[in-house]
C-alpha cells in the first residue's frame, strides 16, 4: 500500500505514475486536508494514516508545499527523504535519481529507510493514465492533532499579481542579462516583449545590481519558465539561469560572444550587439503589421 | 535579540557541469566557491534585525576547512562572529547535517542564551535536499515556514510570507522560530573594504563533528543528457532580424 499526498497539480499526477512502481492500490491524503493550510498539521495526518493502513513508502508532488510537507514528515518520523526525484526503483534499500542544482546535475542514490519518503521532481515524468487513488478521509486522524501542530498556519493571504503578462505564464519571454548594460538599458527588451504580448525577463546579474526586481529573474533561485519562445539577450547561459529556462520550447540567444556557454544550449543564435539587434526586430516586427 | 543564519559552500560552477574523475562530485579545480543566494538573503536579514534591535548575528556552517572563507564573507557583511562545524570534505546527508547543526544550536544556546530566529535557506544550491532546516526546526520543537519572500518582527511573533501561486500566504509565528528564506527578501549588501579587514579578526568557533553513516546515500553523479546541442546561426548583428521574424512566425509567437 503506498500512500500519495496529492493536489491538484499536474506534478501530482506524475507523482502517482512513479508511485505505481511501489505498489497498489494507492491511497491519498489531501494537501487541502486542513483548511487554512498548516504543514505540520498535514505531515501530522499522513504519519498518522501511514501507521493506520500501514504504508510501504509515501510520495508528493515536489512543489514547494509537497517538499516542505514531506521534510517535516521526515523529521517528525526520523526517516531520511529524498527530495526531487525523477526515478525511484523498490528494494532495500531503495534506489532513486533525483535532481541538484535546480536539475543541471542528476545524483543516483540510495534511500536507507522501512518506509521511503519521496517526492517527484514537476514536469520531468510523462503521465500515465492511472486509476485514480483511493481518498482517505482526513476527518478521523483530524482528531488526533496535538495543538502544536496547528501552530503554523496561515493567517492571510496578499495578492502580488499586478497587471502585464505574468512571467511563469508567457507564451514568449525576453530576458536581458549583464549585457544589457544599465537599468535603461532595459527599455529595448521591453519594447520587443510588448510587440510580443510576452514578459520581460533577466539574469542574476541584472537583479543583484538593481536593474529588475527579483520577481523578474530566471533561473534556479529565480522563476522556471516554460516559454514557447525565450529570447536570451546578453545572458551568457550560467548553468543556474539555464535552470530555469530549459523548459522553453525554443531559445533564441543574442550574443556578442559566438562561443558563449548559452549557444551550446540554444536553438537560434544572433551575434552581435543586442543594442543593435533588439531593436532591428521590433522594427522588422512593426514593419511587417 | 540573537539570530542564527545557516550557510553552505558551493562551487560557483559556470557555464557546464564538469564531475570529479570518481563522479562523486564536481570538478572543482578551476572553480570559485559562494553560498547560494538564498542564504545570501538570510545573511542580510540576519544582520538588518541587529543593525535595528540590537543584540548579536551569528553564522553557522558545516563544511571543510575552506568554507571558513564564506564564514568570513557572511562576517564582512556584519555578522558578529561564526561556528565552523568542521568536514574532511565529503558531503554529509541531510539528516546528518541537521543533527550536528542541532547539537551545535544546543551547545551555543546553552552557553549565550536562545536564538530568537534561525535563518535557512530554502533549499541548498547544490544538493537541493530541501529538509535541514525543517529537521532542525522539528528537533528543537520550535515552528518553521519556508519559501519566505518577506520577514517582519512583531512584538514577540514574527509575520511570514511566503511565496505561492498568485501571492503570498501570510503566517504569523511565535518567536523563537526557524525561517527558510529565498532569494528576492531583500537585496543583499556588498561588503565594504573596512567591513572585510574586521570580518578577519571576529572569532570563528570550529569543532569536528563526527560522520553517521548517510541514509540518504550518494552512489555518482551525473550530468544530464541534452547539453550540447549547437545553435543555429540566423545572422550577424542588425542584419539578421528578418530572419529573427521569420523564424518567429514559423514557429507561430509573431
Ligand atoms: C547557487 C547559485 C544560484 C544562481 N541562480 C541564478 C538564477 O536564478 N538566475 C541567474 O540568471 N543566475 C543565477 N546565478 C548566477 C549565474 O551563475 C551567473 O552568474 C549569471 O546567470 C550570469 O548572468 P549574465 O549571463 O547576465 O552575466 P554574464 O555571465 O556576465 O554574461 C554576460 C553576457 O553578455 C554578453 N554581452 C555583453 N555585452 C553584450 C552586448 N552589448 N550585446 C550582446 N551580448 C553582450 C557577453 O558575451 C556575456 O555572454 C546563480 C549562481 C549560483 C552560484
Amino acid at each position: 500500500m503506498v500512500l500519495v499526498l496529492m493536489d491538484q497539480s499536474k506534478a501530482s499526477m506524475e507523482t502517482l505514475t512513479l508511485a505505481r512502481k511501489f505498489g497498489r492500490p494507492q491511497h491519498s491524503v489531501r494537501m487541502d486536508a486542513i483548511i487554512p493550510f498548516a504543514p505540520d498539521a498535514v505531515a501530522a495526518i499522513l504519519a498518522l494514516v501511514a501507521d493506520d493502513l500501514d504504508a510501504s513508502a509515501i510520495f508528493a508532488a515536489g512543489t514547494e508545499r509537497g517538499n516542505d510537507v514531506m521534510a517535516r514528515l521526515a523529521a517528525r518520523t526520523g526517516q531520511p527523504f529524498a527530495a526531487n526525484c525523477v526515478d525511484a526503483e523498490p528494494g532495500s534499500p531503495v534506489s532513486v535519481t533525483r535532481l541538484r542544482w535546480g536539475g543541471s546535475l542528476l545524483e543516483s542514490a540510495l534511500l536507507h529507510s522501512p518506509r521511503p519518503l519521496i517526492t517527484v521532481a514537476p514536469n520531468t515524468l510523462s503521465v500515465e493514465a492511472e486509476p485514480a487513488p483511493i481518498e482517505v478521509d482526513a476527518k478521523p486522524f483530524i482528531a488526533h492533532l496535538e495543538e502544536t501542530d496547528l501552530a503554523v498556519r496561515v493567517s492571510d493571504h496578499v495578492d502580488t499579481t499586478g497587471g502585464g503578462v505574468s512571467l511563469a505564464e508567457a507564451k514568449v519571454v525576453v530576458s536581458g542579462g549583464r549585457g544589457v548594460g544599465s537599468k535603461e538599458g532595459f527599455a529595448i527588451i521591453e519594447e520587443l516583449a510588448g510587440l510580443l504580448g510576452g514578459a520581460v525577463g533577466c539574469s542574476r546579474v541584472v537583479t543583484s545590481a538593481g536593474w529588475r526586481p527579483h520577481s523578474d529573474q530566471v533561473g534556479q533561485t529565480g522563476t522556471k519558465i516554460a516559454p514557447d519562445l525565450y529570447i536570451a539577450c546578453g545572458i551568457s547561459g550560467a548553468t543556474q539561469h539555464m535552470a530555469g529556462c530549459k523548459g522553453a520550447k525554443r531559445i533564441l540567444a543574442i550574443n556578442a560572444d559566438a562561443e558563449a556557454p548559452i549557444m551550446l544550449n540554444a536553438d537560434y543564435a544572433v551575434v552581435g550587439d543586442l543594442k543593435e539587434i533588439v531593436p532591428a526586430i521590433s522594427a522588422e516586427l512593426r514593419k511587417s503589421r | 535579540m540573537r539570530v542564527l543564519v545557516c550557510v553552505k559552500r558551493v562551487p560557483f560552477t559556470g557555464g557546464k557541469m564538469v564531475l570529479a574523475a570518481d563522479s562523486m562530485s564536481l570538478e572543482t579545480k578551476h572553480l570559485g566557491f559562494t553560498i547560494s543566494p538564498h542564504e545570501e538573503c538570510g545573511v542580510e536579514e540576519a544582520v538588518r534585525l541587529i543593525e535595528a534591535n540590537g543584540g548579536e548575528s551569528v553564522v553557522l556552517t558545516l563544511g571543510p576547512p575552506e568554507a571558513v572563507e564564506q564564514l568570513r564573507d557572511a562576517m564582512a557583511l556584519g555578522i558578529d562572529r561564526a561556528i565552523h562545524l568542521q568536514t574532511e570534505g565529503a558531503e554529509w546527508d541531510p539528516e546528518a547535517t541537521a543533527a550536528a547543526i542541532v547539537d551545535a544550536i544546543r551547545a551555543d544556546e546553552a552557553a549565550s542564551g536562545p536564538f530568537d530566529l534561525i535563518f535557512f535557506g530554502n533549499e541548498s544550491a547544490d544538493s537541493g535536499g530541501f529538509q535541514v532546516g525543517l529537521r532542525v526546526a522539528g528537533a528543537l520543537g520550535r515552528p518553521a515556514v519556508t519559501g519566505l519572500k518577506g520577514v517582519r518582527l512583531d512584538g514577540a511573533s514574527v509575520r511570514c510570507e511566503q511565496e505561492v501561486d498568485g501571492g503570498r500566504d501570510v503566517y504569523v509565528l511565535l518567536m523563537p522560530a526557524v525561517l527558510g528564506v529565498k532569494e528576492g527578501l531583500n537585496l543583499p549588501r556588498y561588503p565594504s573594504v573596512p567591513g572585510r579587514m574586521r570580518a578577519g579578526r571576529k572569532p570563528v568557533a570550529v569543532s569536528t563533528p563526527s560522520r553517521p553513516a548517510a541514509r540518504l546515500e550518494l552512489v555518482l553523479l551525473v550530468v544530464p543528457p541534452g547539453q550540447g546541442r549547437r545553435a543555429e546561426v540566423l545572422g550577424n548583428g542588425a542584419a539578421a532580424a528578418p530572419a529573427v521574424v521569420e523564424m518567429m512566425r514559423k514557429i507561430g509567437v509573431a
